[in-house]
């Protein structure tokens, strides 16, 4: 470690309105390091990033790259000089070929480039057919296509933004293995995260941001997941209560059988889905995104219509009830997209608790006053941090806008909630407070239905769960005493021969161990 | 140093608030130039145009009526825009509820009683509705554009008059001119200005913009209009009907220009002819949109493009300008106010070191 840093920033600062975003950040980044940038949303990680990718000019500081000053205005400029950055969200054309997509960013002819495209995936073990469309694709083939793309301009340092968000644990493994073979060849690579876990397996090196700032610069390997946090947000996280099953044996959701054609062509249809949960119970359904969890959603919320029979809510048949007449049964729902579904952004949070709920509405008239009283106690019960209930929902984070819609939901008591990624992009403290919300919600003996791609959360949250897997459902098991790599193999679709040996029970119900 | 527009973190309410004044001025700056360029004194043209139609009492009057059918309109329209329904046929719909109402009263020749004059009111809201029924249906069944079916209905709308004052109803005793007979005084709307032409109209579109402001600021059916136009998903979640939306936010626009239609025959025309509107409906989606999809502002906005009708009449008169300065002045509005409008979303910035994206 006593080469000199292929790239060193000092004192970089940069201010947007009303938030110093970088305030004097220094960061030295050497070949061959694997080196992880560490914080809580907002903490300033992606203003760092975009201005070292030329997308952002900082207000003051200096860069070094290989020991000269430099700055870039684009990223065009980043790229030349060996700066090559995979985005959390893919720009990928879903009708188009891998190598077609690839041919849009890089110069030179389309069979060279095919055999480009073979020789460095073969090389890094990327696998990858250059002549399949993108919308066949999963996600972590659509992050490989991301990251060849990346590699055939051979960068000296790579930017990795929240790469395993859309991963299964397998293909986790894989992309590490992948970039540990680009850093042992010299390549430096900023890993950005906020799984702990991630990076103290991949990392040698890390820089934690807190509110603009570095917090601290560690290794994180001798550090635990506790002390990592605690540079993060600045105090101990809260303990989480450990499910404690206190079953009402009442039956909230029932879905039964439930198929469902696809949405759009890109979309998926459901098979046959079938489960039940009872007040007192949180179910976790795992799943890669795109593998039925929006249009399981939309069925469950009423969004899209289906026979009366294939659910049953509060035990009665609700399967062709619209949105409104099935919370009117006790069902609540916080939607994956919160800016634009959970919330209308232009409209403040007093107009935005109106929108599910509508028991404040007399005769026509809107009551007002109760809509304000009610949309303060969400704001100060569940700790929204906005100016007032005039703020507008667009201009909360998204932790706090996500706080809000889950105070809105739980305050209508809902008998059955189910909540999709409900800390998906959400910082460190808010979603502890999301989790312990959801945990007295249960303990109230309410039933909860949480979808989500974070396994660490349905691991802490749930008493049973299972996987959708190209619109369909694996056996629901026990959270306790299932592993990760159970569930990860199931993602990968690895349940199907579980699925038909018939371990179904009388009412047709697939069995779980007690 | 260059200035560049950087986009706010918020709309700015006193931007939105500005532009429709900042607009306004501007077109008379540009009128006042464009006076100057053909050889007119810019100061005196600009009074023959702004100030002389409504230096009495009876040019008052002229500007309540003109601004009836615009606030009329204006007010029904915007509902449906709140909610993402462009509906641009309130022409047509104006006209068929002169059509149903007009209509009613030519049954009655010789007049009826005092009920009639309601009645034809009723029956050119409902015309108006029927019209705007079409272009709903045909949304909500087939998913038909509404802007492309309510536009072209307000031809066929046009055709239909045309038809009915050349062929069945037209007056035995009219010379062969393409009108109906004059309608009866129990058929007419009366005088509430003494001296003028003024009609309760004017009270009914003050009455129209009222209820309006009721529905979008304190009921809910008005709050599930914003949500829709908003956020379709967030609609969607909350379980408003899209379905609902699109057929109340085309029957208040149909319904508010079937009664302006109706009003305008029974009012200052007294009788149904090939033309009964100068574009009225066309106008009225500026007048919505100047008057910021809000009642207040559709009120207000109405009377200043009542003025530009007025103006536009005036100049012909006394400056020997072309009728097209009406229509120059309308689009000038528009364009400013378009203009203007960018600056409620976005801020100028003087300087070499502007952010270029939000972080």
């Amino acid at each position: 470690m006593s080469q000199s840093p292929r790239l060193r920033l000092q004192g970089i600062t940069r201010a947007y309105p009303g938030v110093l975003a970088n305030d004097g950040i220094d960061l030295a980044i050497r070949p061959g390091e694997i080196h992880a940038l560490l914080g809580e949303n907002g903490a300033g990680k992606s203003t760092l990033v975009k201005i070292i990718y030329g997308v952002v000019r900082p207000d003051s500081g200096r860069m070094f790259w290989e020991g000269r000053p430099f700055s870039v205005s684009s990223p065009r400029e980043a790229r030349r000089l060996g700066i090559g950055m995979v985005f959390q969200h893919f720009s990928l054309f879903e009708t188009l070929t891998v190598a077609d997509n690839i041919a849009l960013g890089v110069e030179g002819n389309r069979r060279q480039l095919s055999r480009r495209i073979r020789e460095v995936a073969a090389r890094y073990g990327l696998d990858l057919d250059p002549d399949r469309e993108v919308h066949t694709l999963g996600m972590g083939e659509r992050q490989r296509v991301e990251i060849v793309r990346c590699l055939l301009q051979q960068p000296k340092l790579l930017i990795m933004d929240e790469p395993t968000s859309v991963l299964t644990p397998q293909a986790t493994v894989k992309l590490f293995e992948t970039l540990r073979r680009l850093a042992a060849e010299g390549t430096s690579i900023l890993y950005i995260s906020h799984k702990l876990q991630e990076i103290q397996d991949l990392c040698e090196i890390a820089t934690v941001l807190r509110q603009g700032r570095v917090s601290a610069t560690c290794d994180p390997r001798q550090e635990t997941p506790r002390s990592l946090a605690r540079m993060m947000i600045g105090d101990d996280l809260p303990e989480l209560a450990r499910p404690s099953l206190t079953v009402t044996g009442e039956e909230r959701l029932r879905v039964n059988h439930l198929s469902m054609p696809a949405h759009g062509p890109f979309g998926t249809a459901l098979e046959d889905i079938h489960f039940s949960i009872q007040g007192g119970e949180i179910l976790g359904l795992a799943g890669v995104a795109g593998n039925g969890q929006r249009e399981l959603l939309a069925a469950l919320s009423g969004e899209r219509l289906t026979h009366p029979d294939t659910l049953w809510i509060g035990g009665e048949p609700a399967g062709d009830l619209d949105p409104a007449a099935r919370r009117r049964q006790g069902l609540a729902v916080v939607p994956e997209e919160r800016l634009g579904r959970g919330a209308v952004p232009e409209m403040n949070l007093v107009e935005n608790t109106l929108l599910t709920s509508h028991y404040l509405v007399s005769g026509g008239f809107i009551r007002f006053r109760a809509l304000r009283r009610l949309a303060e106690r969400i704001r100060v019960e569940f700790r929204v941090a906005a100016g007032s209930t005039r703020t507008v929902a667009r201009s909360l984070s998204g932790g706090n806008l996500q706080k809000f819609i889950l105070g809105r939901e739980i305050l209508h008591q809902p008998q059955l909630l189910v909540a999709a990624h409900p800390t998906w992009g959400v910082d460190v403290g808010a979603a502890g407070a999301i989790h312990r919300a959801l945990l007295e919600l249960r303990d109230r003996g309410a039933a909860l239905l949480v979808i989500s791609e974070d396994l660490d959360e349905l691991l802490t949250l749930a008493d049973r769960i299972g996987v959708l897997y190209q619109g369909r459902l694996s056996p629901l098991r026990q959270t306790a005493g299932t592993t990760v790599e159970e569930i990860g193999l199931w993602m990968g679709g690895r349940f199907e021969a579980e699925t038909l040996t018939p371990t179904l029970n009388a009412d047709g119900m697939v069995d779980y161990a007690p | 140093m260059r200035p560049r527009l950087v986009p706010r973190q918020a709309p700015s309410r006193w931007m939105a608030l500005l532009a429709p004044l900042v607009a306004a001025l501007a077109t008379l700056l540009s009128g006042a130039i464009l006076f100057a360029a053909l050889g007119r004194d810019p100061l005196e043209a600009l009074w023959v145009f702004f100030v002389s139609p409504i230096s009495n009492w009876y040019g008052v009057g002229e500007l309540g009526i003109k601004a009836t059918p615009l606030i009329l309109c204006a007010t029904g329209l915007a509902v449906g825009f709140r909610g993402g329904v462009w509906n641009i046929g309130a022409e047509g719909q104006l006209i068929l509820g002169a059509i149903t109402g007009g209509g009613l009263a030519l049954l009655f020749p010789d007049g009826a009683g005092l009920w009639l004059l309601p009645a034809m009111l009723v029956a050119g809201v409902l015309g108006g509705m029927l019209w705007a029924a079409i272009p709903a249906l045909l949304r909500t069944r087939f998913h038909t554009n509404e802007i492309l079916t309510s536009l072209m209905l307000s031809y066929v709308a046009a055709q239909l008059l045309g038809y009915l004052v050349h062929g069945p109803w037209r007056s035995p005793e009219g010379f062969n001119f393409p009108e109906s007979i004059l309608f009866s005084a129990d058929a007419t709307l009366p005088i509430i200005l003494p001296g003028t032409r003024l009609h309760p109209g004017i009270l009914a579109a003050l009455g129209s913009a009222l209820l309006v402001w009721l529905l979008m600021a304190r009921l809910f059916p008005g709050y599930q209009i914003k949500v829709v136009g908003m956020a379709r998903p967030a609609a969607a979640y909350a379980g408003f009907s899209h379905s609902r939306i699109v057929w109340l936010g085309m029957l208040a626009g149909g319904g508010l220009a079937g009664l302006a239609g109706v009003m305008e025959v029974a009012g200052p025309i007294g009788q149904l002819m090939p033309r009964i509107s100068p574009g009225y409906g066309f106008a009225a989606i500026i007048v919505a949109f100047l008057g910021r999809l809000h009642p207040v502002g559709v009120v207000l906005a109405g009377l200043l493009m009542a003025l530009l009708y007025l103006g536009g009449e005036q100049a012909q008169i006394g400056l020997g300008l072309p009728p097209a300065v009406t229509g120059l002045f309308q689009g000038m509005l528009l364009f400013f106010l378009l203009a203007s409008d960018v600056f409620i979303n976005f801020r100028v910035v003087w300087g070499p070191l502007a952010p270029r994206l939000k972080g």
